[in-house]
C-alpha cells in the first residue's frame, strides 16, 4: 500500500510546521504527506488545532516555522489567492459565503479566475458562456439549480452548506481542503453531504478535517490524528481504530466513538 | 426540476439583430429621448430650467461614480470630492489653455477632467484600498482635508476659496455651435452623463465588476476564490475616481469657475446623502438621490433659509426609515405591481399622505417661527408662513401649529394599520397568483 501511495506521488507536503498565538503554541511540529488523489481526513479532540492546521495551509495565516510544499513548491505564508491559483481552495467551518449575491453569482465569481478571466473589465459576464455552463454544472452538483436565483444570504443552514461545497469546486482546483462538511446538520443531510463529497472528489485530492467518525470512516482513505498540535498517528482507517495512541487520546471522549 | 437556463442566446437572424438590440437597449433608449426632450418641457425650458437639468446630470454621475464604491464595493468614503474637484480643476485650466488659443473644441474638457481623476485614483488609491472599512473611510477623510489644504495654499493653481475661472464660449466653435448658451451645454453634459452611466453599469457586468459585489460581501472568501480583495479595491476606486473627475470637468464647463469648495468635505458629503437618500441597493439609486438632493438644493433655498436643516431631517429620515432609500421604496412595490390590490394599498397612501401633510406643515411652521426668531429677531414678530401673515407674538400660530403636528401624527399612526392591510392583501394576492403561475412543474 505504502508503494501504491509513493508511485501516485506526495501532492501536499508539511514539514515540522509550527504557529504559535502569543506565546501559545497551537500547531506544534506537524509534519504529514498527502497522497495525490486521496481523501483523508484530520480528527482529533476540540482544541486540537484542526482549524488552524488548515489556515496555514490555505494562507489565512502563516506559519511561524516549517515548510509546506503543493506539488513540490514551497507555499507557506503565501497570501490565500496565491495559493489557490496553484490549485487549493477550501471551505470554511463557519458558512462563509457571499450572502447578499444570488446563489448563480456565488457560484459564477468562483469560477471566473480558474477560466483566466482574472481582473477583465472588458468583457460582459453574461457573454462569458464557459463560466455560465461550468457554474451550471457546479449548481446541479450540488443540487442547488432550481435555488440559483434565491439571494444566498436566505437559504437553509444546509443549503448554504452545499453551495459553501459549491464555491470551493468550482474553480476546479487540484486540492481540496473541506473544513467540518458535515458540521450542524441532519443525519439525512449529512448523507447528502457524504455523497456529494464523494462526487466531488473524485480525480480530486481531498483533505478534512470532521468531528462525525461516521462520515469519515465512510469517506477517508487514510486519517490523520492531531492532538495538541501534533500528529500522534497516520494510517488507513482500521488501523486508526486499533491504534493504542489514539485510544487513549480519545479516552476522554470514549474510544466507542472511534 | 433542471430548469436552468444557459446563458447562450437564441441564434439571431440577421434581419432581426437590430430590433433586437433596440430590444435589448429599450430602457436606455427612453432615458435617452426623455433627456432631449426634457429641456423643452414647458417650465423646464428656460435658462434656470436647463441649469437645473445640467447640475442634476452632473451630480448623476458624480453619485453614481460614488455608488461605484458604497453600494456595490462596501467602501465608505469620505473624500471622494477630492477626483470631482481636481478633475474640475484639470478641466477649468484646459478651458484657459482654449481661451488662450489652444485648438481643442470645448465639450471634450470633460475628458481632461475624467484623467485627472483617474490619475489622483491611482495615486490615492493605492495608499487608501489597502484597507477597508473604518481604516479606509478614516484615510478618504485625512486624503480629504489635505487635499482641501493644499487648494487653500496654492492659490496660483487653484485661486483659493475664490477660485479660478475661463470662457466657455471662447475657442474653436464646431459647425457653428459656441457653448455660450445654456442649452447646447446641457446636451454636452447629457452626452457624457449617459456615456459615463452606460459604462458604470457595464463595468459591472465585466467579471472585475461582478467581483467588486463579491468583495463587499465577504473579502475573505474573495481572497478564496483567487482574487486579491486589495486590487479589486483598488480597480473599483480608480474607475470611481475616473468619473467623479469626469463629472468635475462637466462641473467646470457648466459654470465656468472652480474653487477650493469643489475638493471639500461639504461635496464629499453632499454625494454620500445622494448616494444614501437615492439608495445604495441599486445602481439607479444614485440617480434618483442625486436628482432629488439637487432639486431640493436648488428649489428649497427658494422658499426657506433653513433649507439644510429640512434635508438633514430628511436624510435622517431615509436613513431611520428607508435604508434601502428612495430606490428601495420603489422597489419595495415590485412584487405586488400587477395586483388588483395594489390600488388599495395606493389608496391607502392616499388617505395617510392626509394627516402626513397636516403633522408636516404644523412640523414646519414651528420650525419656521423659531428658526426667524432665532437667526432674525430683529425682523419683528410679523412673517410670512404658507402664503399666510402671521404674528408670532400671538398664541394661535403656535397652537394651531402644535394641534397640526400632533393631530397629524395621531391620525398618521392610526393610518398605519389601513396601510398595513393593504400590503398584506398585495402580498398574499401577489403569492397566490405567483404560485399560480409557477404551477407548471413537475
Amino acid at each position: 500500500m505504502k508503494d501504491a501511495r509513493a508511485s501516485r506521488g506526495c501532492v501536499l507536503q508539511l514539514r515540522d510546521l509550527h504557529k504559535r498565538f502569543g506565546a501559545t503554541p497551537i500547531i506544534r511540529g506537524v509534519s504529514l504527506d498527502i497522497d495525490q488523489g486521496e481523501r483523508h481526513a484530520i480528527i482529533g479532540p476540540n482544541g486540537a488545532g484542526k482549524s488552524t492546521l488548515f489556515n496555514l495551509v490555505s494562507g489565512l495565516f502563516a506559519p511561524s516555522a516549517g515548510s509546506i510544499r503543493l506539488d513540490g513548491e514551497p507555499i507557506e505564508g503565501f497570501s490565500p489567492f496565491e495559493i489557490y491559483r496553484r490549485g487549493l481552495a477550501r471551505s470554511f467551518q463557519v458558512t462563509n459565503i457571499f450572502p447578499r449575491l444570488s446563489v448563480f453569482e456565488n457560484i459564477r465569481c468562483s469560477v471566473l479566475w480558474s477560466l483566466g478571466y482574472r481582473y477583465s473589465f472588458k468583457r460582459d459576464v453574461a457573454k462569458l458562456s464557459d463560466a455560465n455552463a461550468r457554474t451550471g454544472e457546479v449548481l446541479e452538483q450540488i443540487g442547488m439549480s432550481a435555488r440559483r436565483d434565491v439571494r444566498a444570504g436566505v437559504l437553509t443552514y444546509a443549503e448554504q452548506r452545499a453551495l459553501e461545497i459549491g464555491i470551493t469546486i468550482a474553480g476546479n482546483a487540484r486540492v481540496i481542503l473541506l473544513d467540518e462538511p458535515t458540521a450542524g446538520m441532519s443525519r439525512a443531510e449529512a448523507a447528502r453531504a457524504v455523497s456529494l463529497i464523494r462526487t466531488i472528489s473524485v480525480g480530486r485530492t481531498l483533505v478534512m478535517v470532521e468531528h462525525d467518525m461516521g462520515v469519515v470512516f465512510d469517506l477517508a482513505d487514510r486519517i490523520s490524528v492531531l492532538v495538541y498540535g501534533e500528529i500522534i498517528a497516520t494510517d488507513a482507517p482500521t488501523r486508526i481504530r486499533e491504534n493504542p495512541a489514539v485510544r487513549a487520546a480519545y479516552l476522554g471522549t470514549g474510544p466507542g466513538n472511534l | 426540476m433542471s430548469e436552468s437556463k444557459t446563458a447562450s442566446p437564441v441564434p439571431e437572424r440577421r434581419s432581426g439583430a437590430l430590433l433586437q438590440w433596440l430590444e435589448r437597449r429599450k430602457a436606455w433608449l427612453f432615458a435617452a429621448i426623455v433627456l432631449i426632450i426634457l429641456p423643452h418641457v414647458p417650465g423646464l425650458d428656460g435658462n434656470f430650467g436647463r441649469s437645473l437639468l445640467s447640475q442634476m446630470g452632473i451630480a448623476a454621475v458624480f453619485a453614481l461614480s460614488y455608488n461605484l464604491l458604497l453600494g456595490q464595493t462596501g467602501l465608505l468614503s469620505f473624500g471622494h470630492a477630492v477626483y470631482f474637484g481636481l478633475g474640475g480643476y484639470a478641466g477649468i485650466h484646459l478651458m484657459r489653455a482654449i481661451n488662450a488659443g489652444l485648438p481643442i473644441p470645448m465639450p471634450l474638457v470633460p475628458l481632461a477632467g475624467a484623467a485627472t481623476g483617474l490619475a489622483f485614483g491611482m495615486l490615492f488609491g493605492a495608499l487608501t484600498t489597502r484597507r477597508a472599512g473604518v481604516v479606509f473611510a478614516l484615510i478618504s477623510l485625512g486624503v480629504g482635508e489635505l487635499v482641501f489644504a493644499a487648494m487653500r495654499i496654492l492659490q496660483g493653481f487653484s485661486g483659493g476659496e475664490e477660485g479660478i475661472t475661463a470662457n466657455r464660449g471662447m475657442g474653436p466653435h464646431p459647425f457653428g455651435l459656441t457653448f455660450g448658451p445654456q442649452l447646447q451645454v446641457y446636451y454636452v453634459i447629457v452626452f457624457w452623463s449617459a456615456m459615463a452611466a452606460a459604462l458604470m453599469a457595464a463595468f459591472l457586468r465585466t467579471p472585475a465588476g461582478r467581483m467588486c459585489n463579491a468583495v463587499r460581501d465577504n473579502p475573505e472568501r474573495a481572497a478564496f476564490i483567487g482574487y486579491d480583495p486589495v486590487r479589486i479595491r483598488f480597480v473599483v476606486f480608480c474607475v470611481a475616481a475616473m468619473f467623479a473627475g469626469l463629472a468635475g470637468g462637466l462641473h467646470a464647463l457648466n459654470y465656468e469657475i472652480v474653487a477650493a469648495e469643489a475638493v471639500g468635505a461639504g461635496r464629499s458629503g453632499t454625494v454620500l446623502l445622494m448616494a444614501y437618500i437615492g439608495g445604495v441597493h441599486s445602481f439607479f439609486g444614485a440617480v434618483l438621490g442625486a436628482v432629488t438632493i439637487t432639486w431640493l438644493q436648488v428649489s428649497l433655498s427658494d422658499y426657506t433659509t433653513a433649507w439644510q436643516l429640512y434635508l438633514g431631517l430628511f436624510f435622517i429620515a431615509v436613513v431611520l426609515f428607508a435604508p434601502g432609500g428612495l430606490s428601495g421604496l420603489l422597489l419595495m412595490h415590485r412584487p405586488i405591481l400587477g395586483t388588483r390590490a395594489f390600488l388599495h394599498v395606493v389608496k391607502s397612501y392616499a388617505i395617510a399622505a392626509l394627516p402626513a401633510l397636516a403633522a408636516a406643515a404644523g412640523a414646519i411652521m414651528l420650525l419656521e417661527i423659531n428658526y426667524r426668531r432665532a437667526t432674525q429677531p430683529d425682523t419683528g414678530a410679523r412673517m410670512r408662513l404658507f402664503w399666510m401673515d402671521v404674528d408670532t407674538s400671538s398664541v394661535w400660530p403656535w397652537l394651531s401649529a402644535i394641534a397640526l403636528l400632533a393631530g397629524g401624527a395621531f391620525l398618521f399612526n392610526r393610518c398605519r394599520r389601513l396601510v398595513a392591510n393593504a400590503w398584506q392583501q398585495a402580498s398574499d394576492e401577489a403569492r397566490t397568483v405567483g404560485g399560480m403561475q409557477r404551477e407548471p412543474r413537475p
